[in-house]
């Protein structure tokens, strides 16, 4: 059996045909929709890496069904800028070195857009927190936490 | 000759600098393609069935009601290789599709294309496999050292062109390779202060994040092209053309972006099975490792068992080693070889000993197949020693900083296999560093500061502190007489009215940042700010290995020598128009020496582009002596240090690294930011090393292959680093550089240790390390009789 989805993803509408009931929101975004930011690392959860936004809560998209997303808001990484300039945490972990293989990038950036959203003067501790559920093998994190330290400072400065 | 440092920063973006990485964009924008990211109409998508057994021979397999699955194109088995059936690094022993018998859990035995993944998996598990399960051989001491022992293979491998001189292929008996190290007179040795141990290291993976994946395309000439994440494409492609039964000039790499690699990229993994399905379908072949998928279809780090005593006289100067390193490389070959030759030849540390007996056994088992990952056999010697040298500082009276200054090796010593170090050696400084930075404030009142985090199983009551410390060696580069070479072509012409230079290797990026540091070089040594760096692939001669830190030293050295060879060109036309003289090529400007600017490099391309091919070498090296290890293997090494300071929660077993503080010798810091990425990042596997990662195996059999089981340091778990980096030039490297990747890896597991052995006053012997090491006496591996690895001097002998 196969269903038909739309959603609005990336604040356009979308649909998609054929779509077989196992599937996960992640595997439309990156087969059907031709979205593949989002990553699939683990898919079960553990990893972060295909982290997006629904409805504006933080979800992995590997544990989504693909039904679940039905008439759902959807954010992936290619949404965060505004297509001719970057978000401020997009260019703050170019800017901070906080790419390296870049895998777990498009989750962290979801993450901690989210995160500035909600507490846009987070300490250390609370940037820990909040990202614990994004895995990254490269960086050892440090830059990282640079990366969301410097987004913070330069959205408080442009307020 | 090149020009100067300070000529050269002249040009912005260069040698020293840290510009943005060029594909950050892409990374930060959800665009950059990885392998498991490429799509094409029509695609098929593949998978593959792999042995649930460790041990079997396979009496049939019947494909027919996988075949009848609607959406399924081609189910193929070991009758449907074109060409060897086996392939592998150094030696060929690995079956492409098992046929006769599975050596281990996970082995593939057939491949499925169909129109949907999951269409696939449904068809691969339609797909009878008979099997006569086997007892398998899994305790690398009884594969060789037990009187009835049991031989993994029963055919030689086959050499490849990687195969050393001297590499064994067991012929019969269980042992990939033995290599003993003997210097001075260990045996007849004698000391006063004696420290034995034996020590145990689990089985890591390098659990990179971007799964095994590519895309295989067939071509109409009977070739087919693969867009694949891999760590040296050229290998890649000959062991495909073997297996394939193609000419090399037939199958066409390109590199696809690389989600991490860490040495579990340098083995085949799906390469050949999307050739044959896309070749036998005619249609394009993705792949895509699951994560369960991925613990089954990479080589993991060889776990070890190792035996070490060390004596010294009262002061704590070291007068001899003796050890025994055990390293299980599972089912097939890999890398084991290379291994053996790094432990061994770097298993006493960076220490000046006067007799010194060495032996490194790698092994067959029907474990899973372990072989490269960041540290290569390094890693675990260096747990052994490190831990042995502070057992020595207690038992002389010393600090464990003191310990070490006191044997630390140095520019002109001697290692074990008499070879010279004959470059900066910075060992007792990088220690008296350490000893100077700041420590970290006291136990964290926050919650999420505490062992246990937000599990709230304390509020600080039972909770020591420790501080501990530790250094390694690594070598960079290949070793051992390896021809370790890489190939660059550079051209520089006019893009609109701008100098314009396009970079072209096959070298690989995995994250590290070689595409940066290969434009560095080009601005540097051209003096051209606008420098593309091309893809990667096969159409240019081969990168070597993005491995053994060696890929800004070789590769590196290659665009710097090809960029010299398009310097020297440019100079003949300046010549020609300015006359002759001295010059040189700086921010887009030709210099003479004696005028300063004469014009500017623009003018220099209106005849034309420029382009040179150059293939550079590292300086050579030896095989070590089969019997001795004597012999000057190493190009060059690298040392780091670390200081862990934890807090350990000794009733229940939890601890939390609270502090990593790094000093590292890295010559010449290419590129500052990318330097810090790498200690950072290579320090985070060191400490999941050292307190959480481990494959867990019984009988054979994988216990943890998800991200829910075996775990990875999270950002909670990493705790702040201090990192200091050092610029001590080695002369005989391009720049003075240092390979970096490697050694922040090989000494955060023992610095960290050693603190949790200060909080706690456990004598803990193996890593990682299990809460129940830390309350429960019983459940503690590594009393001095428990694990040993034993001498295997009979295991060539049949029962």
């Amino acid at each position: 059996m196969t269903i038909r989805l739309t959603m609005r993803v990336n604040g356009e509408p979308c649909a998609a045909d054929d779509v077989w009931e196992g599937e996960s929101l992640l595997y439309v975004l990156r087969e059907r929709l031709g979205l593949p930011g989002s990553k699939n690392a683990c898919e079960q959860g553990e990893c972060g890496s295909c982290t997006v936004l629904m409805g504006g809560e933080v979800v992995c998209a590997c544990l989504v069904g693909a039904g679940q997303a039905e008439g759902a808001d959807i954010v992936t990484v290619e949404g965060l800028g505004d297509g001719e300039q970057l978000a401020t945490i997009q260019q703050t972990f170019v800017d901070s070195g906080a790419v390296q293989c870049g895998f777990c990038t498009p989750g962290l950036l979801i993450t901690a857009f989210d995160l500035l959203a909600r507490d846009p003067d987070p300490t250390d501790a609370t940037i820990r927190e909040a990202l614990a559920g994004n895995l990254c093998r490269c960086t050892g994190y440090e830059k990282i936490l640079d990366a969301v330290r410097l987004a913070a400072t330069r959205q408080s400065s442009s307020r | 000759m090149s020009v100067s440092t300070e000529v050269r920063n002249r040009t912005a973006g260069g040698v020293g600098d840290s510009p943005v990485r060029p594909d950050g964009m892409f990374k930060v924008t959800g665009q950059f393609a990885y392998s498991s990211d490429l799509y094409m109409d029509g695609m098929l998508w593949g998978t593959t069935l792999r042995s649930p057994h460790p041990r079997a021979r396979i009496r049939s397999i019947d494909i027919g009601a996988a075949l009848k699955l609607a959406g399924v194109s081609a189910v193929l088995t070991h009758d449907d290789v074109p060409g060897e059936r086996v392939y592998g690094l150094e030696i060929a022993d690995q079956p492409v599709l098992a046929y006769g018998e599975v050596r281990y859990q996970g082995e593939p035995v057939a491949i499925v294309a169909a129109d949907h993944p999951e269409t696939a998996r449904r068809a691969a598990a339609l797909i009878v496999v008979d099997y006569e399960v086997v007892e398998p051989v899994t305790d690398p001491r009884e594969a060789v050292g037990h009187p009835y022992w049991k031989p993994v293979h029963d055919q030689p491998g086959q050499r490849t062109a990687m195969s050393r001189d001297k590499a064994p292929v067991h012929p019969e008996g269980n042992i990939v390779r033995h290599q003993p190290v003997r210097f001075g007179a260990p045996d007849t040795a004698t000391a006063d202060v004696v420290v034995r141990g034996d020590y145990e290291v689990g089985m890591q993976d390098q659990a990179f994040l971007g799964p095994e994946s590519g895309l295989a395309v067939p071509d109409d000439d009977g070739g087919v092209d693969l867009y694949v994440a891999t760590q040296w494409l050229h290998v890649d492609r000959r062991q495909l053309a073997g297996a394939l039964a193609l000419p090399e000039e037939k199958i066409r790499l390109t590199l696809a972006g690389v989600g991490g690699a860490f040495g579990a990229r340098e083995d085949l993994s799906m390469q050949v099975h999307a050739c044959m399905l896309a070749l036998r379908t005619g249609r394009p072949v993705k792949m895509v490792y699951s994560r369960e998928e991925s613990f089954f279809g990479h080589v993991h780090r060889h776990p070890a068992l190792m035996r070490y005593e060390h004596g010294a006289d009262r002061d704590g100067r070291l007068i001899y080693v003796r050890a025994h390193i055990l390293l299980d490389g599972g089912a097939y070959t890999s890398s084991t070889p290379a291994v053996v030759g790094n432990a061994a030849t770097l298993g006493v540390g960076p220490y000046v000993i006067p007799n010194v007996a060495v032996d490194a056994w790698g092994v067959y088992t029907n474990n899973p197949p372990c072989g490269a990952m960041r540290g290569f056999g390094a890693v675990q010697a260096a747990f052994a020693y490190e831990s042995q040298m502070d057992r020595l500082a207690a038992a002389v009276g010393v600090s464990p900083l003191e310990i070490r200054i006191r044997n630390a090796m140095s520019e002109g010593s001697v290692l074990p296999t008499g070879q010279v170090i004959d470059s900066p050696a910075p060992v007792a400084e990088l220690m008296r560093r350490l000893e100077a930075m700041p420590l970290p404030p006291p136990l964290s009142e926050d919650l999420r500061g505490m062992p246990g985090g937000v599990s709230n199983t304390t509020h600080g009551e039972g909770v020591r502190r420790g501080v501990g410390y530790a250094i390694g060696i690594k070598n960079v580069g290949f070793s051992e007489g390896f021809d370790d070479f890489s190939t660059a072509r550079v051209r520089i012409e006019l893009v609109g009215d701008e100098p314009s230079v396009l970079v072209h290797t096959a070298a690989v990026e995995v994250g590290q940042g070689l595409v940066t540091v290969q434009a560095q070089i080009a601005r540097s040594e051209l003096g051209v700010e606008r420098v593309t760096v091309a893809a990667a692939d096969t159409q240019v001669g081969s990168g070597g290995s993005t491995s053994a830190s060696r890929q800004t030293y070789v590769t590196g050295g290659a665009v710097r020598a090809a960029c010299e060879s398009v310097r020297v060109a440019l100079f003949e036309r300046a010549a020609e128009r300015y006359g002759p003289g001295d010059y040189r090529l700086v921010g887009g400007t030709v210099e003479s020496t004696v005028d300063g600017m004469v014009g500017d490099i623009a003018s220099l391309l209106l005849e034309g582009p420029v382009e040179r091919t150059v293939e550079w070498r590292h300086r050579p090296t030896q095989p070590v002596d089969e019997a001795t290890g004597r012999g000057d293997a190493h190009v060059q090494w690298a040392f780091c240090a670390h200081r862990a300071v934890v807090d350990v929660d000794v009733e229940l077993g939890l601890i939390r690294v609270v502090e990593l503080a790094a000093v590292q010798d890295v010559g010449r810091a290419m590129n500052p930011d990318a330097v810090l990425g790498q200690i950072h990042g290579g320090s985070a596997q060191g400490l999941g090393l050292a307190v959480m990662e481990e494959v867990q195996l019984i009988d054979g059999k994988l216990r943890n292959p998800s991200f829910t089981d075996y775990l990875i340091p999270t950002i909670m778990d990493m705790p702040p680093m201090r990192v200091e980096v050092l610029e001590l030039a080695d002369p005989h490297a391009p720049y003075g550089l240092r390979g970096v990747g490697e050694p922040p890896t090989i000494s955060s597991t023992p610095a960290i240790v050693a603190a949790v052995r200060a909080a706690s006053g456990v004598d803990l012997r193996r890593v990682p390390i299990r809460p129940e090491h830390l309350v429960l006496p019983a459940a503690r591996p590594g009393s001095d009789s428990g694990i040993a690895p034993g001498t295997p001097a009979h295991s060539t002998q049949r029962p």
